[in-house]
């Protein structure tokens, strides 16, 4: 076991834990955060997607040893069920879920494309979204609930 | 020659030293025997013949519905499987109950609460469940009228209710809580239910967002994954190299000793193990397919004579359709043998389970599709009484039909059953479910259709060699747990599901007008691979071959193939969605580009729900033979629509996973074992390779029974497909999945 | 010599070399087609093969971009150059180069409209394929579907932003010349080595090249570097500490997972890819004549260096427990069902520098978008430079525990610069 501190979702969380244990199951059992999904343990589907440091990995094949001192960020992030944040509403409004389970991950890989880059076209968005799998067929309504906010225009302050 | 058992058109199950044969033969008023049917099971047994939907079997009134001051409850039999039912139930009984949605507490199947409607599947929840709904709904809220009107002695038509309160012309209210007291629910729903034109329906037919995306889009507690209780113990299981090994030796002391396992269990060739963290578990699990040494094993059979093999083992032969009197000689006939290979589900989330064994009752939350029957299977399993077993719904990721979920189910049981009365989760890996759920079978079917004299199709003669498509839980045998164990339950004999709802022959009967048809089927009883229930099941390769025999029949005919269509097609419904689809698309509307390819499909979901038609266009890239899928319309016709947007995403959802099937997919395998066990070994579609555009066109029918929608769109654009794919190249491919083996030469 | 004479001999020799000049640095221009012929389809599907062996869509083709229409970045010491629309397009392709013209482009590195193509292009060894191939790759290139792809800007550095210097270039280094079967050898000895030097271009990547990116004389197939990886000499493979054998080689060529070495990774994976769908007999004839080659140097012994820590071990195996067990431990399926090698028995772990198992931990393998194969997922994002140095000292030293890699820290950080 190990003392390791792990910043996720800008909260600092002190756990014992075993040093190999991937960070999805840190942030699912250790942390009670349901976003972040075991699909494959492989890294082929995406389920498990977060943002460290910005960046999309896959928490099942990224061990907890290593991630102290880096921002880990997971779907709970953007938002609530009560007050969705702005991709998270977009995917409401395009009600782009079936089943569900692979969303939590689409969303985190859309973020870091958003944050990469505010206004992806649909064949950067197909390009960067090919890393995650859906199953029941979503696809279409993922790409316009990721279009809804690439098509946004920049607030004023921000130009 | 095969080993066939000629099959009158009567089928029974039979189901030779099951328990649940007792439970049947109790019920002599049964005027039908549902066991042959896909959603039915044993024990739901027809009491009232004359009720609609699922009322026939469940037809007391407070099985469906209950009101008290805390609320109003609505229970169903069916689950969410990802469709978005539970929303569309939600409304159906939201607008009966003339409430707002907000105002119900819907429950889903659960063996201590709700009706036993079967299974979820075959595209019956509305048709079955959201009638049964619709009509109750309605009545209770008539008992509840009638029940104020007598309180107040007031004419019950001057009666209104708003927002689950009764409104009296004299201004008096009353809540629907108060109302029920005067009402005795436990009753017969009645055949009439309350008159609503379509016209006034405010939810039914309008979409309202689904109850269970927000939560999935924020990280809430959604799926049986994501459940948590006190003291949960976390399980992993460890499988043989395939069904029929023989365990020799496996070192449990040393994963006993492991930090963090609890219980290692061996049992048989049943091999678990149990830690107090995830992780843990998994860590032991891998230690344990170290340890473990097996021998002896089923073989694998040679994936390039499958086909060959599948018309060779013993099966039972079933005439499916034999009408009119062959004419002699067709002028001019097709004849075409088609391929499918096993296909997989596939769940993005790997099958998964909890169960409690507590105070003499086990209960199970689990993700199958088939409460009361696996119910009955854990119980025969684990040597308990039906009514100390209890299985809850929870969701878990799309299953598409009979996955690992009730395996896995069985897994949690075992162990819990082992776990000193603390809650236990077992979830499955990756390669776990890609090698242990039951496949889609594998099929090969030959047909041979003519031309009579006049240009019309004639002769019809069909027949299809297929393993089991519905090997669900009708015992314990029928659960891979209960097969590794030291004294392992036996699987009770395969029974296809019967016409009109059909089996690997669903959709085997064309719906165009034909001079005679010779249709049979050959259920292979004995399986290369377990096999059963998966989204449409025949229904996928059989339209696809119809449809190519259309299309070539068309061509011989010297009629564009839509028109052809259309000239067989005598039901205005079926012309309509082909009318539509063929308009919407601009038909033809072939691009002049090298390599493209348009193409046309029409079926109706088993000849007896919903109507699909589709039109795609295509282009093969003439050099490297990648198939890119341009644009797909579609137009549909599912009865009364309950949510469009519901139904729409059903369907968009269809085409893609249809193209995904069709095109790419098959389950690897040859003598050294199955290769697709994970998705680098089993690809599916993913982003790029997408259609550029879908276009769904609904065709509502207020006031029309439901059809369903699940499964309304596989075949047709499978089918769509091998016709585009026939009109680029100038071949006809009836091998699926279409774009393998695309050599450079 | 009076004045006169002088001035013009001087200026006999200024008109001279003013000729020579012109007749090294400018080409005529090749008048274009506007009709192209049809043809067969046995030549087109000749010219396929040729096209894979010759790996034209690996470079001609971008990500996401459609076939043959050019537009990948080529990172050269000397500048960013892009490859070209190789699609019939008339505007924006070669859809107006006549049979002659392509000829010229392939032996004498000569567009149509007469401007030198960087060697980056490997006319040298196009220009030792035969007619017959030259032919019919021209068939299947004019054959397929037009893309209008206009050229993108290339950015080389001075001085070699200047085109017509290239014909200096061409000058020191295109002596080559089709291909002569060496009657001593066996058919498909000879039709291996016709594949390597010729449309294979394999030296091209497994040459040392100098320091105006020519392939250096006398090092043939010693070793080079492409892209941030290594790659390997091919000289002396089957007497090596652990030896290929023909089976695997040809097993590797056409992308497979062979024991004892792994799988083609990085830039050699598109060409294994292509090998593997030609007819095995090609991928054979290229063993045979690769394992003929033998090798006058000796591989130099790595000098051991000092272990790494205790401490380092363990998070070494911690993070293949936590990171790579899934797919590489023992009893993970891809080892039990099919067979893979572990990592102590592969190519990577058993080379000398370590840049290539590095590379391909950062970078992952590719899974061809709907066909089964092997892939594997990047992890430059989600492991940092410590823990990939635990890793990999960890499974070096179940390889090759003597020879612990003495500059893993310092080739990981020029791969992460190299990555920016």
């Amino acid at each position: 076991m190990t003392h390791l501190t792990l910043n996720v979702n800008g909260s600092a969380h002190a756990l014992d834990l075993e040093p190999d244990m991937p960070l999805l199951y840190a942030l699912r059992n250790h942390l009670g955060l349901n976003g972040a999904k075991y699909g494959c343990g492989l890294g082929q589907c995406g389920a498990c997607t977060v943002l460290v440091n910005d960046k999309p990995v896959f928490s099942c094949l990224t061990p907890c040893a290593g991630m102290e001192g880096k921002r880990i960020r997971t779907v709970e992030s953007l938002g609530t069920a009560e007050e969705p944040g702005e991709l998270q509403q977009s995917f409401i409004e395009s009600q782009a879920a079936q089943c569900g389970y692979c969303i939590a991950g689409m969303l985190m890989r859309a973020q870091a494309l958003l944050e990469h880059d505010p206004h992806p076209d649909e064949e950067a968005i197909r390009a960067h979204m090919a890393t995650n799998l859906c199953r029941c067929g979503t696809h279409l309504r993922i790409i316009d609930a990721i279009s809804r906010i690439a098509r946004r225009e920049v607030p004023h302050e921000q130009q | 020659m095969s080993n066939n058992d000629a099959v009158g058109f009567s089928r029974r199950a039979f189901l030779r030293g099951s328990t649940l044969l007792v439970a049947f033969s109790l019920m002599p008023v049964a005027r039908r025997v549902l066991a042959d049917t896909e959603v039915d099971t044993l024990g739901t047994v027809i009491l009232a013949p004359d009720l609609a939907g699922s009322l026939r079997t469940n037809p007391y009134l407070d099985a469906w519905i209950r009101i008290d001051p805390q609320g109003i409850l609505v229970y169903t039999g069916k689950v969410e499987l990802g469709t978005g039912v539970k929303t569309a139930l939600l409304q159906i009984a939201a607008e009966r109950l003339e409430v707002s949605p907000k105002a119900i507490n819907l429950l889903t199947a659960d063996t201590a609460l709700t009706p036993n409607e079967g299974y979820t599947a075959g595209s019956h929840s509305i048709f079955d469940s959201g009638t049964a709904l619709f009509n109750a709904a309605a009545q209770v809220r008539q008992l509840l009228l009638e029940s104020a009107a007598h309180r107040w002695g007031v004419d019950l038509a001057l009666l209104k209710t708003v927002d689950a309160t009764i409104h009296a012309p004299s201004g008096q209210t009353m809540s629907y809580a108060d109302a029920v007291v005067g009402v005795d629910l436990h009753r017969y729903a009645q055949q009439q239910s309350p008159a609503m034109a379509p016209q006034a329906f405010k939810l039914i037919g309008h979409s309202i967002p689904r109850l269970d995306i927000p939560a999935k889009v924020s990280g809430g507690a959604a799926f049986v994954q994501d459940m948590r209780l006190p003291g949960m113990l976390h399980a992993r299981v460890i499988r043989p190299p395939r069904p029929g090994c023989r365990l020799e030796t496996f070192d449990s002391e040393a994963i006993a000793q492991l930090a963090g396992v609890v219980n290692v269990i061996r049992d048989g060739n049943y091999l678990a193990v149990v830690a107090k963290d995830e992780w843990q578990a998994v860590k032991a699990m891998r230690l344990g397919y170290e340890s473990a040494q097996w021998s002896g094993g089923e073989a694998v059979p040679d994936s390039a004579s499958i086909h060959t093999l599948l018309k060779q083992l013993p099966a039972r032969r079933y005439p499916i359709s034999h009408t009119g009197s062959s004419s002699p000689g067709g002028t001019k006939t097709y004849r075409a043998k088609t391929t499918k290979q096993y296909l997989m589900h596939g769940s993005i989330g790997p099958s998964c389970s909890v169960a409690w064994f507590k105070d003499g009752t086990l209960t199970v939350w689990t993700h199958t599709q088939g409460v009361y029957p696996l119910r009955a299977g854990i119980a025969q399993m684990v040597g308990l009484p039906l009514e100390k077993v209890r299985c809850i719904h929870v969701e878990g990721s799309g299953c598409y039909g009979h996955n690992g979920a009730d395996d896995a189910a069985a897994d949690a049981a075992l162990i819990a059953m082992r776990s000193s009365n603390l809650p236990v989760r077992v979830q499955w890996m990756r390669e776990q479910e890609n090698l242990w759920e039951p496949y889609s079978s594998a099929m090969v079917t030959e047909l041979e259709a003519s031309l009579d004299a006049n240009g019309r199709i004639g002769n019809w003669a069909y027949e299809l060699w297929t393993t089991p498509h519905n090997e669900r839980i009708v015992n314990a045998g029928r659960l891979i747990p209960a097969r590794l164990l030291a004294r392992p339950f036996a699987s009770a004999p395969s029974v296809p599901i019967a016409q009109p709802e059909g089996d690997g022959d669903r959709n085997a009967i064309p719906l165009y007008e034909v001079g005679a048809t010779r249709i049979d089927m050959n259920f292979v009883t004995q399986m290369p691979f377990r096999t059963s229930a998966m989204r449409s099941l025949g229904a996928h390769i059989n339209i696809f071959a119809i449809e190519a025999s259309i299309d070539e029949l068309a061509r011989q005919a010297g009629v564009d193939p839509v028109q052809f269509r259309l000239s067989h097609l005598t039901d205005p419904r079926a012309r309509a969605v082909v009318e539509q689809a063929r308009d919407a698309f601009g038909w033809p509307g072939k691009p002049a580009a090298a390599g493209s390819g348009v193409g046309f499909a029409f079926a109706r979901y088993k000849n007896i729900m919903g109507y699909c038609a589709v039109a795609v266009q295509i282009n093969v890239h003439p050099q490297t033979g990648e198939i890119s899928v341009e644009r797909v319309v579609t137009a549909v016709d599912v009865g009364q629509i309950v949510s469009p947007d519901g139904l729409r995403n059903q369907v968009q959802g269809g085409i893609v996973q249809s193209i995904s099937w069709t095109l790419f997919e098959q389950v690897d395998y040859d003598a050294g074992g199955v290769r697709s066990y994970d998705w680098s070994g089993y690809p599916i579609l993913r982003f790029p390779q997408l259609p550029q555009d879908v276009q769904v066109h609904l065709l509502d029918q207020p006031g029309e029974p439901f059809l369903g929608a699940a499964e309304i769109v596989q075949g047709p654009m499978a089918a769509a497909l091998g016709n585009a794919l026939a009109d680029a190249t100038g071949k006809r491919s009836l091998d699926l999945p279409l774009s393998r083996a695309r050599p450079v030469a | 010599m009076n004045r006169r004479t002088l001035y013009g001999a001087l200026l006999g020799a200024g008109v001279l070399a003013g000729v020579c000049a012109l007749l090294i640095l400018w080409r005529p221009a090749i008048e274009p087609v506007t009709v192209v012929p049809t043809f067969d389809a046995q030549q087109i599907a000749r010219g396929a093969r040729v096209a894979e062996a010759g790996d034209c869509a690996v470079c001609h083709t971008r990500p996401g971009g459609k076939h043959l229409a050019g537009g990948l970045p080529l990172v050269t010491p000397f500048g960013t150059l892009y490859t070209t629309n190789i699609t019939p397009d008339a505007e924006t392709g070669i859809g107006q180069w006549s049979p002659d013209a392509f000829t010229r482009a392939m032996r004498k590195g000569v567009a149509r409209d007469g401007h030198f193509l960087y060697p980056a292009f490997p006319y040298l060894h196009y220009s030792q394929m035969s007619d017959g191939d030259i032919a019919d790759v021209y068939a299947y290139l004019m054959s397929g579907p037009p893309v209008h792809a206009p050229a993108m800007e290339n950015h080389m550095n001075f001085p070699m932003n200047i085109r017509p210097l290239v014909a200096f270039w061409n000058l020191l280094f295109l002596h080559t010349d089709p291909i002569v079967a060496d009657p001593s050898r066996s058919e498909q000895w000879n039709r291996g080595r016709y594949l390597v030097d010729g449309a294979g271009h394999c030296a091209g990547c497994h040459s040392p090249l100098n320091f105006i990116g020519a392939e250096k004389s006398g090092e043939y197939l010693a070793g080079g570097s492409v892209d941030g990886w290594d790659a390997p000499s091919l000289l002396g493979m089957a007497v090596r500490a652990q030896p290929w054998t023909k089976d695997q080689l040809v097993g590797y060529l056409r992308g497979e997972v062979v024991a004892q070495h792994g799988t083609a990774a990085g830039p050699m994976r598109p060409v294994s890819l292509s090998l593997g769908r030609l007819p095995a007999t090609d991928a054979e004839s290229i063993a045979e004549y690769v394992l003929s080659l033998t090798s006058s140097e000796h591989v130099a012994e790595v000098t051991a260096a000092r272990q790494a820590p205790a401490a380092q071990q363990s998070l070494g195996e911690s993070l293949f427990a936590g990171a790579c067990a899934g797919c590489h431990a023992q009893a993970a399926p891809m080892r039990v069902i099919d067979g893979r090698p572990g990592l102590n028995q592969t190519s990577a772990l058993r080379a000398a520098s370590p840049r290539n198992f590095l590379q391909t931990v950062l970078q992952g393998i590719p899974a061809l978008p709907g066909k089964p194969g092997p892939a594997m997922p990047p992890f430059a994002a989600s492991l940092d430079d410590d823990q990939i140095i635990a890793l990999a000292a960890f499974l070096r030293a179940q390889s090759n525990p003597a020879q612990p890699w003495p500059d893993l820290s310092a080739t990981l950080h020029d791969l992460r610069q190299e990555a920016k």
